[in-house]
């Protein structure tokens, strides 16, 4: 490779023409309901999202977003619904096989491999896509190693995205908090998702590391073309960077519609400022 | 051809040796390497790009961005049409950028990425004549929609085109340009006023770059990391100027929060950096080595306390006895050169600190562990290089002889004159402040006071205009005072007084962490600042450090007469929220001589204590006062030596 900046130029012409045109209905939520027992998680929530463009959804404390979340990602199989993903149903489908699909996540609380390296980690993310066998990868001959170099040149790109070039060979245990958010993010998106799920990307972090992650989110959105679903306390921060908003409260869906629409919706507004029930 | 501009150098080094590494950059974990002929390639592209765009000889094109191969490309490419790249500081903010963008007219910039096109696009509606704007990175501008807004590699498609339609062109206007036509313009930082461009041409950019290769023997196998910003002079000397002259590789790291790792994996040979990093790199090792186990800390501890003694006279070539000389080799195997190389500095042949004094300890430890640091002296004016440390003649107090060309004169001030054929050419647009600096024969002043010792070293002691006389006459340069004992760990700021006075007296803030910690292994109890302050014990304790530079100021002729007589201990620190220092920590003189009027005084009437009462800001923006009674010590004084012939 030369100092021309070629590839990365290339990419960026590739996925211009992709772009951030908001197009049609990616994924589609319809009628879920999920409970726990006698504990009602989710009560017939629908809502859809577009390819390439950002999803919120927010909520108070318990309001049932990490659970929409799982369902999405086959953590958790709702009782009642169907989740559609580019005109494909999927009930009963496990986490790994959603993900072969092209569904990544990360964690409200991180599930990184703490002993390991950033670069372990994020190359963690690619596991789904190694196709040489393990024998192959032990010995490091032949086929394996060529996928290997080449899986590590992926890895490499989303270091210098996400701006971690320094911690590469660190272990992810001596981060502080806010990059091994950015870790987390890294290895979602070692997988080249279409759809990226997000819970509370930016949750614990001060104003400055807040800033980066938008900044981070938005970059993924507009570079690689990727659809963001994610989930927020943060008010202000989803009014800025998401295109539609999805509000729940107690399992319910009380709002959806433009940031602008949702801010004015009373039923939000209540919600929020916390009238009685 | 001939070898006047930094684009010929480019043509002949792409034509006699195009094979070999000009730049490295990493990128993706990997250093990738730019031969002179891609560089070359490159130059040429992009120069027929600008072209094509519209710039002409002799315009202003800004430059804004880290040290990226694609920046000096830029500033190479406007250099082989003629132009001028004003390198911009890539951390300043919108609004100072305002200033010199429209100084020089600039239509033309080249910025690094997002950050620095939000700059230029905040500025623009004050800079309407700003017309073309190229980018490296694209990332994040994709949606941007503005006029003349385009990326780097849209212009090099477009030159590459105009260069396979045109394929002499770019030849013949390297060909065009001369030795004396202005090459690039650094913005001085402007601490006072309004900035002002330096304008330097080929020749005196040149000149200065390769007298300094010459002194340190600089070859074209040098390796050299660029880190500091491309708008500063010094940065722009030793990774453009002696890069083009000796054809050595510059390396870029990969950020900014890499370049300790990048220092390590390239090991330089040829190595700059200003007191503070130096600083900044030595607590990291002692905090490091705090931590470390107590077998691996004592050996470092006896280590060092050998290569205190013995390791700088090995550097200055003097003679050690064969005992010291094995324990040496035995420290540089187990402790020396593992620092070295964690570090970075195994193979470092050359390295130079400057800009401000260095703490002669700080000093000291890098030559003891076998890294040939020394200092050199020069300015933006003086294309950097005007005295250089010469290997083995090496001090912590001066700054080296004149190198090649240089041509030293010390006012009836002390004020030092250079005349090289390095000086600026002027300051641009601006003849009143040039006129200032440069005399009609040819002479700079730097406004810096100073004098050649008796081995011809420049030592530089003080800003000229704060230099005064003591009442008999004798050369009185506070700053100098004040440095020399602010190199003592224990004293956090000093003020010197003599100016128009029959002697020099001090006074002196403990630093309360150093001080306080020494008290506590001494069981030593206080209750507080102005205690501590106040202590028989800190008192002796000050009082030889007072002593110490009296001893040291005794040394010189010149100077012995500012030995400190008296002095005292401050109850408070001297602070910016009471008015006392400038936000950069710079000592107000005149305000302070107001303020502890009674103290000097009493420092000068020979009193031996004195009630103070001053009123403090609290930083919750209350006020307070605080009072005491001061004790004022005196010191002994040394009778001056007779320079030693």
């Amino acid at each position: 490779m030369t100092l021309d900046h070629s590839t990365p130029a290339t990419d960026a012409t590739a996925n211009a023409t992709a772009g951030r045109q908001i197009g049609d209905v990616i994924l589609d939520v319809q009628n879920i309901s999920l409970a726990f027992g006698g504990v009602k998680a989710l009560t017939d929530i629908s809502f859809n999202v577009r390819e390439h463009e950002i999803r919120a959804i927010i909520g108070p404390n318990g309001a049932g977003k990490s659970s929409m979340l799982n369902c999405i990602n086959g953590v958790y199989h709702p009782q009642q619904g169907t989740i559609t993903f580019r005109g494909q149903q999927f009930r009963d489908m496990n986490s790994r096989q959603v993900a072969e699909m092209g569904v990544a996540r990360t964690f409200q609380n991180l599930a990184l491999f703490k002993g390991m390296s950033v670069l372990d980690n994020i190359m963690s993310g690619r596991n789904l896509r190694i196709k040489s066998n393990l024998f192959l990868q032990a010995l490091r001959i032949g086929p394996a190693l060529r996928e290997e170099i080449a899986h590590r040149e992926h890895v490499e790109r989303i270091i210098d995205f996400l701006e971690i070039q320094a911690y590469r060979k660190t272990p992810v245990g001596q981060l502080p908090y806010g990059l091994q958010k950015r870790v987390d993010l890294g290895r979602a998106l070692a997988m080249e998702p279409q759809v990226l799920l997000l819970d509370e990307p930016m949750a614990g972090m001060n104003v400055e590391e807040k800033q980066d992650m938008c900044r981070f989110i938005l970059d993924v959105n507009e570079e690689f073309g990727t659809t963001v679903v994610l989930i927020e306390h943060d008010m202000g921060v989803v009014m800025d960077i998401s295109d539609r908003v999805v509000v729940l409260d107690y399992g319910k869906k009380i709002g959806d519609g433009s940031p602008e629409e949702v801010r004015n919706n009373e039923d939000v507004i209540r919600a929020y400022l916390g009238t009685s029930h | 051809m001939t070898l006047e501009t930094f684009p010929q150098l480019l043509s002949q080094h792409a034509r006699e040796r195009g094979d070999s590494a000009a730049m490295r950059e990493k990128e993706y974990g990997i250093w990738q390497t730019l031969t002179w002929a891609h560089l070359a390639q490159l130059v040429e592209q992009i120069a027929c790009g600008l072209h094509q765009a519209g710039l002409r000889r002799g315009e202003h094109m800004v430059v804004l961005g880290a040290n990226r191969p694609r920046l000096y490309a830029t500033m190479l490419a406007a250099q082989s049409l003629g132009a001028i790249p004003v390198p911009l500081y890539q951390d300043a903010a919108a609004a100072e950028c305002v200033f010199p963008i429209n100084n020089a007219e600039v239509r033309f910039a080249f910025a690094e990425d997002q950050e620095q096109i939000d700059k230029l696009l905040e500025i623009r509606p004050q800079c309407p004549q700003l017309a073309q704007l190229y980018f490296d990175d694209p990332r994040g501008l994709r949606k941007y929609d503005e006029p003349g807004l385009a990326s780097l590699d849209e212009l090099i498609a477009a030159g590459q085109v105009f260069a396979q339609q045109h394929p002499r062109f770019i030849e013949a206007e390297v060909a065009r340009g001369q030795a004396d036509e202005p090459a690039a313009m650094f913005f001085t930082s402007g601490t006072t006023g309004t900035p002002k461009g330096v304008v330097h041409t080929h020749a005196s950019l040149l000149d200065r770059a390769r007298a300094g290769a010459e002194f340190d023997k600089l070859t074209a196998e040098e390796e050299v990391l660029a880190y500091l910003p491309p708008a500063w002079i010094g940065q722009n000397i030793f990774s453009y100027a002696q890069w083009l002259a000796c054809g050595y590789v510059v390396n870029c790291p990969e950020s900014a929060a890499t370049v300790t790792i990048d220092l390590k994996e390239i090991g330089p040979t040829y190595y700059f950096a200003p007191p503070r990093v130096f600083e900044g790199l030595l607590t990291s090792v002692m905090i490091r080595m705090e931590d470390a186990g107590a077998i691996k800390r004592g050996m470092f501890h006896a280590c060092m306390d050998l290569a205190r003694r013995v390791g700088p006279q090995l550097r200055d070539g003097k003679s050690v006895g064969l005992i010291d000389r094995l324990k040496y080799a035995l420290g540089d195997l187990l402790v020396y050169g593992p620092l070295r190389n964690n570090l970075g500095f195994s193979r470092v042949r050359v390295a130079y600190t400057a800009g401000e004094a260095i703490g002669p300890d700080l000093f000291t430890f890098y030559r003891a562990i076998g890294i040939n640091l020394k200092q050199l002296y020069g300015s933006t004016e003086t294309a950097v290089f005007v005295c250089m440390q010469p290997d083995h003649e090496v001090k912590a107090d001066t700054v080296g002889v004149p190198c090649r060309g240089v041509e030293i004169q010390v006012a009836d001030n002390g004020e030092i004159l250079v005349r090289s054929s390095g000086l600026l050419r002027e300051y641009y647009k601006n003849p009143e402040a040039t006129a200032e600096v440069k005399t009609a024969d040819g002479w700079y002043r730097t406004g810096d006071a100073g004098f050649l010792d008796a081995q011809g070293h420049l030592k530089i002691i003080d800003r000229a205009k704060d230099v005064g006389a003591l009442a008999n006459g004798a050369m009185f340069a506070p700053k100098y005072i004040e440095n020399k004992l602010k190199f003592f760990p224990h004293i956090k700021e000093a003020v010197a007084l003599g100016d128009k006075r029959d002697k020099v007296c001090a006074m002196i803030n403990i630093d309360f962490d150093a001080v306080g910690n020494w008290a506590e292994k001494r069981n030593l109890p206080y209750a507080g600042y102005p205690d501590l302050a106040g202590k028989p014990e800190v008192y002796e304790l000050i009082r030889d450090c007072v002593e110490k530079v009296n001893a040291d100021l005794a040394a010189d002729e010149r100077l012995a007469g500012s030995q400190i007589h008296r002095f005292l201990v401050l109850h408070k620190e001297l602070d910016a929220d009471d008015g006392e220092l400038t936000r950069t920590n710079k000592v107000r003189r005149g305000f302070i001589a107001d303020k502890y009027g009674v103290l000097i005084d009493a420092l000068y009437g020979g009193k031996t204590e004195q009630f103070i009462e001053t009123q403090v800001k609290f930083e919750d923006g209350r006020t307070g006062k605080v009072s005491a009674d001061l004790k004022i010590t005196d010191a002994k004084t040394f009778q001056p030596m007779k320079a030693a012939a």
